[in-house]
This record gives structure tokens, C-alpha cells and sequence, in this order.
């Protein structure tokens, strides 16, 4: 079983990243789960999903505690969470920057879909939209294939720059 | 159609595909999407019901109690606060003899606020006259959902069901799972004390102490008849859909020597640790307990028992622990875990066997 943690603000778009991904590994033929964790969510607030990808059904329901993975949508929560917290040793960090990020001890990607939104214009309530571009970095680091993730966002998302936006993080994402 | 959404929307998906003719409903979270879900399909046309947003969960009921008398299907959903606020037209409803059904998000009820899963709301709720079905899935969710109006519809029942599923846990996880085609599963209501509009008639409902009773036996007559019904209903489905269900679901238990025994989520995340404990040589296995209402008939005779209760009865005891010691003779140990959406793995559920004990009690997180 793969195991996703993510870490977003309120508001970036991160639950329904989740939703999209857990879609997309579907599309792939896996069983997938996606589970927002709330608390009392409020724009700007650090949240967290889960995301669980397997051949066979998945029994779990509790809280990813040993990730394979972490994203980071907003860098400046490291400031207040360890998002490394539970990461297995050959674990992977995947986070949403202008500038390489290093995380010590840990295989690090960065990329920069704020600024692949604000090319697009994909902007909500004021938030540039993160959540399609970052299925498009996700599928280059090989968890769900581009051909779901298109799918995916495309059966989420009617305009068609988000499927753009997700093709332009899989090019940029550099492995 | 296999597909992939919410707990959530497997409920509204099921509700949709047994075309009720009557939907009243208020929101409370986590429940709001299966309403809002429901409300865009009789929007959008998918739907031909009647939707009908009240001012509260004890209006809701009340409009599905005038639904149900005139012989109709009928839908509501609701959650925690919204449960026990409705809690005088549940017993009105089970009491007049209703096939109402209803999904209940479990939550937590206030204060402290938490809106997390808990089972406190609908066994609370346990007296009513309800029948009770605790989903461990979404597909489970879906599927209960469906076969529930068949058997509360039955001649032989003719009693209110409530589906329940875990706050978050399940209403939020997103999940496959499979739709069916619905053809022909469900018959028609026939209701037999449904209005009759070109024959009015008014009523007296007063039962004196000479009589009371006797509508008291009939419910407890139809709840009785309700374990075959559930059977039949789930034997059915089977047949026409391939996918099994039990009153109780057991897990390697065949040759288990402790067993573990919990509702919902939960009772998924169980097996994990069952297979954990097989690993350490313990012969464990799990039964989720999927109906509460009617109360299955479990053998549990030469067995250690160790009891999740997502909920408490205060002054007493974990709920299903004591239910079960009631009615298995058993001599359970009760772990009181999961409480508000309190993090439960199955780690931890591993954990609880490890150090159980007879007839002993633990709160997990308090207890050290």
C-alpha cells in the first residue's frame, strides 16, 4: 500500500487534490482512498489529507502515520508543522516552490504550480488554483499514469486549463 | 457502474436509484452532501421526487411521517444534533408504522463541539423502534441503503430503518464502489393503513392500558420478523448483484480463539490488526456487527471477546459491550475508543487484544 500525506492551506484546494488523485489511481485500475482530515477549517488554516493507493480493497481507515509521500503545497507551513513527521526512511518529498527546497535525509522535488496557475489565470477567491497542476507533478513521479490524470481532472473540472495547467507541472517537475 | 466518490454520495446515488417520492430534509454536517446530492438529481431531472427543505430535523421527520401515511416512499437524512432533535417523531414514526428510511451520519453530540464519528447519536436512538444497519464501506453504504427500503417496506416489518455511517470516516472517504440497475429489486409500496383519499376516514390513535400493549407487541412482532426479512432481502441481492452481506461479517473466525467485535469503520480497520495478531500467533479473528437493530444472534461460547464502543453509556458501560453481554452471556473486554473522531489504527486495535482482560474496561487515551 502507497501512503499520501498532504499538506495545504484552507482554501489551496488540497482536499479536492485528493479526491482527484484517489479518481485518477482508480482510473488506473487500483483501489484508492482519499480522506480530508478536518478540524475546525478555516482559509489559510494548515490542513491535511490522506491518500491510500493498493492493489486490493483497503481496510484502513485511521490516519496516515508512515507516508511514503508528503506534498507541501505551501512551503511556509514547514515553518509550523513537521511535515516530515512518520516519513519512511526512503520516503519522498514533493513540494509546491519557486526555489529548490531541501529536506534533509529525504529525496526532495519542488516545483511551481503557483506560478504555472497565474500563467493560466487560474485563480479562486483570490487563491491560485494548485490542485490540477499538482496531479500533473504527481503523475511524472510515476503514482498515477498522465493518460488517468488527464481523465481525472477532465471529469472534475469542465475548463480545460486545469488539464493544461497538469500537463505544464508534468514537463516542469524535473525526477 | 463501478465508480468512485464519497460515502456521502454512495448514499444519495442508492437513494436515487430507489426513486422515492418524497425527500424532506434539513443539513448538518458531515451529512449536507447526500441532501445536496439528492436535491441536484431532483433538480437536474435524474430524480422524479418531491423535495422538500424544512426548518429543522424534527420537521423533516414530522413531513416524512404525513408522506409515509399516504402509502408513499420516502427519504430523509441527518446527523448527531440533528438525530436527537428529531428524536419524538422517531418514535412517532416506528410507533405508526412508517417504512421510513434514513441515513444518519454518526457524530458526536455537544459540548465540547466536535463534529467526528461517533455512535453516541443513533444508539441513543436505540429504543425507538428503528431498525439499525451500521456500513462499514461506501459500497456497503450504497447497497444498505438500497435493500433498506425493501425491508422496511415488507408486510412483514413495516418498521423505519436507519442506515448509519461513520462521520468523516466514511460520509468523506473517497471509496469505489459498484451501482447497480435497480429494475425490479424494490416492489412497490403497499403500505395497508396508507390514507385513502377517496375514502376518508378519522381515526382515534388513543390506546388505553387495554390496549397499548398489544401495538407495542407489534412492533416488537414486526422487529422479530425483520431478521428473516434481512435474510431474505440480502439473499436476494446477492443472487441479482454478487455481493454478500451478513448480520454480523466475520473475519477469520472460523478457528479463533479471541475475538474482536466492533461497528462501522472500525470494524473494517479490525481485520488489519487481525491479521497483525495472526502474524504474532494469536488466533484472532473480528465480527463487525452490521445490524443492531434487530440484535443478531452471535455464538461466541468458548471464546475471549474484546469490545470497540465508539460509544458510552454513562454511569454504565460501553454500549455494545453490555449488549452483548445481555445477549451472548459473554464476558467481554470493553475498549471505549474512537470517541469524536479520536484516531483509531489498527496498531492500536492490535494493541487492545494484547492486553485484554475478562470483563475489564479501557479508555483508550486515558487509560495508561
Amino acid at each position: 500500500m502507497y501512503e499520501i500525506r498532504l499538506h495545504s492551506r484552507g482554501g489551496q484546494g488540497g482536499v479536492t487534490a485528493a479526491k482527484v488523485l484517489a479518481y485518477a489511481a482508480f482510473l488506473d485500475g487500483k483501489y484508492a482512498t482519499a480522506t480530508p482530515l478536518y478540524g475546525a477549517e478555516r482559509r489559510g488554516a494548515p490542513v491535511v489529507s490522506f491518500i491510500r493507493v493498493d492493489d486490493t480493497p483497503i481496510r484502513v481507515y485511521s490516519q496516515v502515520r508512515t507516508p511514503d509521500l508528503v506534498i507541501v503545497l505551501d512551503a511556509s507551513i514547514m515553518e509550523l508543522v513537521d511535515v516530515t513527521a512518520g516519513l519512511k526512511e526512503d520516503g519522498v518529498v514533493l513540494i509546491n516552490s519557486p526555489h529548490p527546497v531541501e529536506v534533509k535525509g529525504h529525496t526532495t522535488y519542488t516545483v511551481d504550480l503557483t506560478s504555472i496557475a497565474l500563467s493560466l489565470k487560474m485563480v479562486l477567491a483570490g487563491n491560485p488554483i494548485l490542485n490540477t497542476p499538482l496531479i500533473g507533478a504527481i503523475a511524472k513521479m510515476g503514482i498515477i499514469s498522465r493518460e488517468s490524470a488527464e481523465k481525472a481532472i477532465a471529469g472534475t473540472f469542465p475548463d480545460e486549463r486545469n488539464v493544461e495547467a497538469a500537463l505544464k507541472a508534468f514537463e516542469e517537475l524535473k525526477i | 457502474m463501478l465508480t468512485i466518490g464519497t460515502g456521502n454520495k454512495a448514499v444519495a446515488l442508492a437513494v436515487r436509484d430507489a426513486k422515492p417520492v418524497v425527500v424532506a430534509a434539513y443539513p448538518i454536517t458531515p451529512q449536507t452532501e447526500i441532501v445536496e446530492e439528492i436535491a441536484n438529481y431532483v433538480t437536474d431531472g435524474s430524480m422524479d421526487a418531491r423535495y422538500i427543505p424544512v426548518e429543522s430535523e424534527h420537521s423533516s421527520m414530522a413531513a416524512c411521517i404525513g408522506a409515509a401515511a399516504t402509502g408513499v416512499r420516502t427519504f430523509t437524512a441527518t446527523s448527531s444534533h440533528g438525530l436527537v432533535y428529531m428524536c419524538e417523531m422517531l418514535h412517532m414514526s416506528a410507533g405508526a408504522r412508517l417504512p421510513i428510511v434514513m441515513a444518519n451520519a454518526n457524530r458526536a453530540l455537544g459540548p465540547g463541539w466536535n463534529i467526528g464519528a461517533e455512535h453516541s447519536d443513533s444508539l441513543s436512538m436505540r429504543d425507538t423502534g428503528w431498525l439499525q444497519c451500521y456500513a462499514g464501506t461506501a459500497q456497503e453504504a450504497y447497497d444498505a441503503t438500497f435493500m433498506a427500503f425493501r425491508i422496511a417496506e415488507h408486510a412483514n416489518v413495516l418498521l423505519p430503518v436507519m442506515i448509519n455511517l461513520d462521520g468523516f470516516l466514511l460520509t468523506h472517504i473517497t471509496q469505489p464502489f459498484d451501482t447497480i440497475d435497480p429494475e425490479g429489486f424494490l416492489p412497490p409500496t403497499n403500505t395497508p393503513h396508507a390514507i385513502d383519499t377517496h375514502h376518508p376516514g378519522g381515526y382515534g390513535t388513543l390506546t388505553t392500558g387495554s390496549e397499548h400493549f398489544k401495538f407495542r407487541w407489534d412492533i416488537e412482532r414486526g422487529m422479530r420478523n425483520s431478521v428473516a426479512v434481512i435474510r431474505e432481502v440480502e439473499e436476494a441481492f446477492a443472487a441479482r448483484y454478487d455481493r454478500r452481506y451478513k448480520m454480523v461479517e466475520e473475519y477469520r473466525c472460523e478457528d479463533a480463539e479471541v475475538v474482536i467485535i466492533a461497528m462501522g469503520t472500525l470494524g473494517k480497520e479490525m481485520e488489519v490488526a487481525v491479521d497483525i495478531l495472526r502474524k504474532e500467533g494469536v488466533r484472532a479473528g473480528s465480527m463487525r456487527i452490521r445490524w443492531f437493530r434487530p440484535f443478531p444472534t452471535i455464538d461466541l461460547a468458548g471464546r475471549e471477546v474484546v469490545v470497540i464502543d465508539r460509544d458510552y453509556s454513562f454511569g454504565f458501560g460501553g454500549i455494545l459491550a453490555n449488549e452483548l453481554r445481555a445477549k451472548c452471556g459473554c464476558k467481554p473486554f470493553s475498549v471505549i475508543a474512537g470517541l469524536g473522531g479520536q484516531d483509531v489504527t489498527y496498531e492500536d486495535i492490535a494493541s487492545f487484544v494484547r492486553m485484554r482482560t475478562e470483563n475489564g474496561e479501557h479508555w483508550f487515551g486515558v487509560d495508561a
